[in-house]
């Protein structure tokens, strides 16, 4: 299962959180804390994957982003770590060129993209048209 | 200025929207949280707003900065404003609010249920989609109620998209609601084979995590797992299969067996690294089930070892890491594979990577044996002075603990080794693991008595070197060492060389800086010390040193006196008293030695850990029972001392033993000595008179040594862990030659110092260790459990799904059917059933008695019967339905199922066991039948049973095996029937009122045609013919439909009608349209928005020979007179080349009795009731009725949903009330092929309908 899902930069600023258990407000800034420090200060030739409490942390790093799937134990990471590039070529796809300031500003979109993918913890879609059609159709409400 | 008024309010508000949030939070660097605080300020105006449009803005913004971590529970209201939006782009703004923020505590969610509910049904796809995956984030026990059914409807729709949604929710309503898994859990494993293969992926993701949880329920899907397994080509889906296998796979070994070779397969094949990885995963998971007597799988564990080197050697570092991480669960079971890779692994601990070099140490662990133990110490002791980190010295710390007192210090060969090497790790700085150190010395130093002396050696020049004093080391626990130090030294003084320089050492001034518990050993060791110095100058002539000793204390001991730890104050001030005491008598030239020795004498054993718990409690002894009336302030005097044992207990430490024995009394007396000498306060008598001696050096003046700390891990004046590598070859070496030379001799002295006489039996390896482990085993008390009974969790919400999915669904069980729930009516039924019950049961248990009897006895022949009847149909094992448990009640799907003619392949499917057996049919003889009997069964459980019930079909690859399995076979199926009747008998109790039903279920499977029987059988107990209350509502050449009728439990005015739709036709029924001409008593229940004449869509799709269940809820208003309504069904039959659409009409028959629902009374409630004289009675008289009673009991109890209150001889008492809650009894009377029925109800017409069907019921037999 899926725990959470987080985007940060460098500065450990959070750009995305998805919880898929609930994680009290106050307890969510520290976790992500943690969580930032066990990932970004891994050097590049270390595994991404970090044991972190009872979660295993699979981490990417983007440019100056890091995705980072907190999972249970019994979670493929190698499927997971599949998982965000899967994502994160969704966003590249949409946004052509995904930045930072994109995630940020369109903060509900990315949204729509990640509920596709994974739901409730699991992985429900992974083709890349399916994911994508929801939003396309939106955008089509909304121009009309 | 003037342009901002001109402008309109709604314009204004939009000048600040996520984009311009977002920057002005970037633009506000300096003083962030300021510029937040007056957007929230905004942001609480925009809400303040009407319009909906503003507020979703503001909603969206809010959305943003709880992502930064603030708090906007205060906007739970706005929120769901937002959701209920008709306009999708708003309500999805909702949606996605909710669904950051909502919880199980945030209140405002019961206003949501009918919004989310309205949105489920929506005809928008993306309305229903949004509504889903909100709903995964807050769903609550109450969400989860209320819409379970509305979530269950989805699985089926017509879009994919929807239904992958609504499969993946249902987990999260299964945990919160677990009441719902159930009666959902039938459609969800028919989405496993859903033509989309995202909803296929869904439902197995579901399965998984629920399987992986309580894999025992889920078993019985292995057969459709396979296939899927063997069928897709989507890695995702497969991964999670795979993983699902690995769950199972402990439980049935056969499982395991029957997936090594498609696994195999794929590992070979696969490109993916991921599946690779899974399957690896699952390979081992599968071969440590079998590890037991599955020897030649060698070639799998190659296989996987081969792989997961490859990985290991990757560059990858994420590939490495997984490969180590496969490769610790290999060892558990195989070390020897993993054993011939410890150079990849050595390297592994040199590399970059700290979680690397972990997964590497853990595999260490295993790898060690006599022979290498020491040198890989040795290499992680170069680690530990290399290691950067203290988390990863920390780490390597605890890994040479653990790897080298692993079972039993089984591969330490030389003690005095380990000894150096802890010794050595107590130089490390900054460890947080002192106190592992010194458990470690103490359970050495106790257990093996051979390495006393030297371990004593090294704890007095530990304790001397005072290296462990200085500041820093203190504040970082390693000091914990000295506990253990003080301890050995004072326990095991006899072997020290120079007690009284230990003494000096434990006295030294500096001491009383350490932590009070350890100071306190100190103290109470310095005792100790002093009583071995007095005893040694005992019987010197010249008394002056023992004197010198006692002034030494005496001198001393104020200092600890004046401590701030009372343990240790008080322990001083005792022993100082004492010694002033034995000074006196020193003076005196008393001989004290004795004494003092005595104080201290005996030994202490270990304890195991849970000792205590361990014990069993007596039969007949309920610990949480009162011994004595609680409050009774007037006890009687041969109470007291019950009393003072229970309040005692609990504070024991020690093992209790229940026999006392004369060895068990003499350990307590040890005990109790060792406690005593432990105790400060306890004093011996006699002490006898002394001399005293005075004039001690100044200790004071003695320099304390400083270590050269630039030389790491080097203990001055202590011999190098590294030296013992050496002379252990030397020794290993010799003990060769030794053994050559000396081969026909038993028994051999050996050399070395700490060696006892007699080396136990040889190692594998032929080393044999230097000192041995004296006390194996830790003192455990007699009949100790052998479980630890504590490791589950008992607020794991997966418990609650630990439900028994194969049987069949009860009525209440099942999920509220319509979109209006009564509050009220949650599920009193249920508690009522259960109350009823249980209370029923034991005010019949005495008249039942006699009844019992007679039943087992007829259990009995039935369970021969059955067995004949397998053998008989060994051929149709194939087409056999699934067979359930024999007391399931009547009203349930899956009974439905079983009456329609079951496809070929679900049959197979579900008998596990037959799937399981990797034979073919087996051939018609006799040892053929255990298979089928076995096949019973629809859960079968791991085991004893599992072995014997494979052997009789893998009989013609194994002839050998067979015949010895033959007769266990034979004597577990005895047994299993047994536990099955046992099991049974103990149900009926239970469940009395269904008892006639089940009867008929136990045979309705096996068809009547065999029904006659066994001699031995007696008459009367003949069994049930099938029965069913589906009754033909129409047929054409294209479908037929079947119908039954129920009344609704949760609604007095609903009755539900489940019709049974079988495609006979050649081609795919479609668009299937269900439509009744609504009468004014009785109406179809439709969807809101639906037209008063609008038909119900048949929520699936019939492929050629399938039949499916469909439900359709009417509503009634009077239920005293039976009716027909009229109605239509529309469907399109599509076939290869065309499709046309077709009709059928039906009329369906509401009778009086699918207003009755079972209903369970008991007899003084039923006598009040006929007392009470509100209840019109009537009569009926059958004539000719040639059956025995009890079927014609269980025929009134099944086709008109009545139950038994009681039954006497050939007079029956039963009872049934309708949804509107008449109360209907009946007095069924038989002699001589008659049968009388008196009757009373509270409503004469309902009444006379009932008879009149009862009559019809049996006019047609």
């Amino acid at each position: 299962m899926i725990k959470f899902l987080l985007m940060v930069n460098k500065q450990g600023q959070t750009r995305l959180s998805k919880y898929y258990e609930h994680v009290d407000i106050g307890k969510r800034a520290a976790l992500e804390a943690d969580v930032v420090k066990c990932c970004l200060f891994r050097k590049k030739e270390e595994c991404s994957f970090v044991e972190y409490k009872d979660y295993k942390l699979v981490y990417r790093q983007y440019a100056a982003l890091f995705i980072v799937v907190g999972i249970t134990d019994d979670e493929n990471e190698l499927s997971i770590y599949e998982l965000v590039h899967n994502f994160v070529e969704m966003l590249d796809k949409y946004f052509s060129h995904v930045s930072e300031l994109d995630i940020m500003f369109n903060l509900d979109k990315v949204h729509i993209i990640l509920d596709e993918i994974i739901l409730n913890g699991c992985v429900v879609e992974t083709n890349k048209n399916r994911i994508l059609a929801p939003l396309l159709a939106l955008d089509k409400m909304a121009e009309s | 200025m003037a342009l901002k008024i001109v402008k309109g309010s709604i314009d204004r508000m939009f000048d600040k929207n996520l984009q311009d949030l977002v920057r002005g939070i970037r633009n506000h660097k300096e003083d962030e949280a300021k510029y937040i605080s007056t957007c929230i300020d905004e942001i609480k105006q925009e809400l303040k707003q009407d319009n909906i449009a503003v507020k979703a803005n503001a909603v969206c913004k809010l959305t943003y900065l709880q992502m930064l971590g603030y708090d906007i529970s205060w906007a739970a209201f706005n929120i769901v404003e937002v959701m209920s939006s008709s306009k999708f782009t708003y309500k999805r703004i909702g949606y996605l609010a909710a669904s950051q923020c909502f919880h199980e505590g945030t209140d405002v969610i019961m206003l949501t249920t009918n919004q989310i509910r309205k949105d489920l049904s929506s005809p928008n796809q993306y309305d229903t989609g949004v509504a889903l995956t909100g709903l995964s984030c807050f769903v609550t026990s109450d969400l989860a109620r209320d819409l379970a059914n509305d979530i269950m409807t989805l699985m089926s729709h017509t879009k994919p998209y929807i239904r992958k949604k609504a499969v993946l929710i249902m987990y999260k309503v299964f945990l919160k609601y677990p009441e719902s898994l159930r009666p959902a859990f039938p459609r969800l494993k028919e989405k496993l084979e859903d033509p989309d293969p995202g909803v296929q992926s869904a439902a197995v993701n579901v399965i998984c995590e629920l399987a992986r949880r309580n894999p025992k329920n889920y078993l019985s899907l292995a057969p459709l797992f396979f296939k899927l397994m063997t069928s897709s080509t989507n890695n995702w889906v497969l991964i999670k299969i795979i993983k699902l296998f690995g769950a199972l796979t402990p439980l049935e070994p056969r499982l395991g067996k029957k997936l090594i070779e498609p696994l195999t397969n794929l590992i070979h094949s696969t490109s993916a690294m991921s599946l690779l990885y899974e399957c690896v995963n699952t390979v081992i998971a599968v071969l440590i089930s079998l590890s037991s007597g599955m020897p030649n799988h060698s070639a799998s564990i190659q296989l996987c070892v081969q792989k997961l080197r490859i990985l290991i050697e990757d560059s990858d570092q994420n590939l490495k890491y997984l490969g180590l991480l496969a490769m610790s669960k290999i060892l558990k079971t195989h070390p020897k594979s993993v054993q011939s890779h410890k150079d990849l692994i050595l390297q592994c601990l040199d590399d970059k990577d700290e979680s690397i070099r972990l997964r590497a140490l853990d595999l260490l662990y295993g790898m060690v044996s006599k022979k290498n133990l020491m040198e890989i110490v040795k290499k992680l002791m170069l680690h530990v002075d290399k290691a950067e980190g203290t988390t990863y010295r920390d780490e390597l710390l605890t890994k040479i603990i653990d790897i080298c007192s692993q079972s039993n210090y089984q591969y330490i060969t030389n003690f005095e080794w380990y000894i150096s090497i802890l010794v050595e790790l107590t130089r490390l700085e900054g460890t947080r693991h002192g106190h592992l150190i010194a458990s470690q010395m103490l359970d050495v130093a106790i257990r093996v008595k051979a390495i006393r002396a030297f371990a004593v050696a090294q704890m007095a020049t530990l304790l001397d070197s005072g290296h462990l004093l200085t500041g820093n080391m203190q504040r970082n626990g390693i000091c914990e060492v000295l506990y253990a130090a003080a301890w050995i030294c004072g326990e095991f003084s006899e072997h020290l060389d120079d007690p009284l320089q230990t003494l000096e050492a434990m006295l030294r001034p500096k001491v009383a800086s350490l932590p009070g518990h350890i100071q306190a050993v100190y103290v109470q060791n310095a005792a100790k010390l002093f009583a071995t110095v007095l005893q040694k100058h005992e019987g010197d002539t010249d008394s002056q040193a023992a004197q010198d000793t006692s002034q030494l204390l005496v001198e001393r001991l104020p200092l600890f006196v004046q401590s701030a730890n009372l343990e240790v104050q008080e322990r001083a001030s005792c022993i100082l008293q004492l010694v002033k005491y034995i000074q006196k008598l020193q003076q005196k030239e008393v001989e004290v030695a004795e004494e003092v020795s005595a104080l201290f004498a005996g030994e202490l054993n270990p304890v195991a850990p849970k000792a205590q718990k361990k014990v069993p409690v007596p039969e007949g002894l309920d610990l949480d029972a009162w011994i004595n009336e609680p409050p009774s302030e007037s006890e009687s005097e041969d109470e007291k001392p019950k009393a003072v044992f229970a309040r005692e207990e609990p504070k024991q430490s020690r093992a209790r033993h229940v026999e006392v024995d004369e060895k068990e009394l003499a350990r307590r007396r040890e005990a109790r000595k060792q406690e005593q000498a432990n105790n400060p306060f306890y004093i011996k008598s006699s002490p006898s008179s002394q001399k005293v001696y005075q004039d001690a050096p100044g200790v004071e003046h003695i320099p304390v040594v400083q270590i050269d700390l630039s030389v790491p891990l080097k203990v001055p004046g202590m011999p190098m862990s590294e030296q013992y590598l050496k002379l252990e070859e030397e020794r290993r070496q010799k003990e060769k030659a030794d053994k050559k030379k000396d081969k026909k001799k038993k028994k051999r002295e050996k050399r070395g110092k700490g060696r006892r006489g007699d080396s136990g039996p040889e190692s594998e390896e032929d080393i044999t260790p230097a000192q041995q482990v004296d006390i194996v085993t830790e003192e455990m008390p007699e009949n100790a459990l052998p479980s630890d009974d504590d490791d589950k969790d008992p607020n794991d919400p997966h418990k609650a799904l630990d439900i028994d999915l194969d049987k069949p669904l009860a009525d209440s069980e099942k999920l509220p059917v319509r979109t209006h729930r009564r509050e009220a009516l949650k599920s009193p039924a249920d508690d009522e059933d259960q109350d009823s019950i249980s209370q029923e049961a034991k005010k019949r248990s005495s008249k039942e008695k006699k009844e019992k009897k007679k039943e087992k006895e007829r259990k009995k022949s039935k369970e021969e019967e059955k067995k004949k009847k397998k053998k008989k149909h060994k051929h149709d094992v194939e087409e056999e339905p699934p067979e359930h448990q024999p007391e399931e009640p009547v009203q349930s799907e899956e009974t439905v199922e079983r009456a329609a003619p079951p496809t070929s392949t679900s049959a197979e499917a579900s008998d596990l066991d037959f799937w399981l057996s990797s034979a073919p049919v087996p051939p018609p003889t006799k040892e053929g039948a255990a298979s089928p009997t076995s096949a019973a069964t629809s859960t079968p459980t791991p085991g004893p049973k599992t072995s014997v019930e494979v052997a009789p079909d893998s009989g013609p690859e194994e002839p050998k095996d067979t015949e010895p399995d033959e007769e266990k076979s034979s004597k577990h199926k005895k047994k299993k029937q047994k536990k099955e009747k046992d099991e049974k008998d103990k149900k009926k109790k239970k469940r009395h009122h269904h008892h006639s039903d089940h009867h008929h279920h136990h045979h309705g499977d096996g068809g009547g045609e065999d029904s006659v029987q066994n001699g031995t059988v007696e008459e009367e107990e003949e069994p049930l013919p099938p029965m069913s209350n589906y009754c033909l509502l129409a047929e054409n050449s294209f479908i037929k439909m079947v119908n039954d009728i129920q009344g609704n439990l949760q609604d007095g005015s609903q009755v539900v009608v489940s019709v049974i739709f079988e495609n006979k036709s050649g081609g795919f029924l479609k668009s299937m349209e269900f439509n009744v001409l609504d009468s004014l008593n009785s109406k179809l229940q439709r969807p809101e928005g639906a037209g008063p004449h609008d038909g119900l869509v048949v929520p699936f799709q019939l492929p050629p020979g399938v039949s499916n269940e469909a439900r359709f809820v009417f509503s009634v208003q009077s239920i005293v007179m039976p009716q027909k309504l009229k109605g239509t069904l529309t469907f399109i039959v599509k076939s290869e080349d065309s499709s046309t659409h077709e009709k059928l009409d039906f009329k369906l028959h509401f009778t009086c009795t699918s207003y009755l629902i079972t209903t369970p009374c008991y007899s003084d409630a039923y006598a009040k009731l006929l007392e009470s004289g509100d209840l019109k009675s009537s009569s009926l008289k059958l004539e000719g009725i040639n059956m025995p009673f009890h079927h014609l009991l269980a025929r009134i109890c099944f086709h008109h949903h009545f139950s038994v209150v009681e039954r006497i001889d050939s007079c029956a008492s039963m009872y049934s009330r309708s949804i509107q809650g008449h109360h209907v009894c009946l007095l069924v009377k038989t002699a001589n092929q008659t049968v009388s029925i008196d009757a009373k109800c509270d409503e004469p017409s309902l009444l006379a309908n009932v008879l009149d069907e009862i009559k019809q019921t049996f006019s047609q037999c």
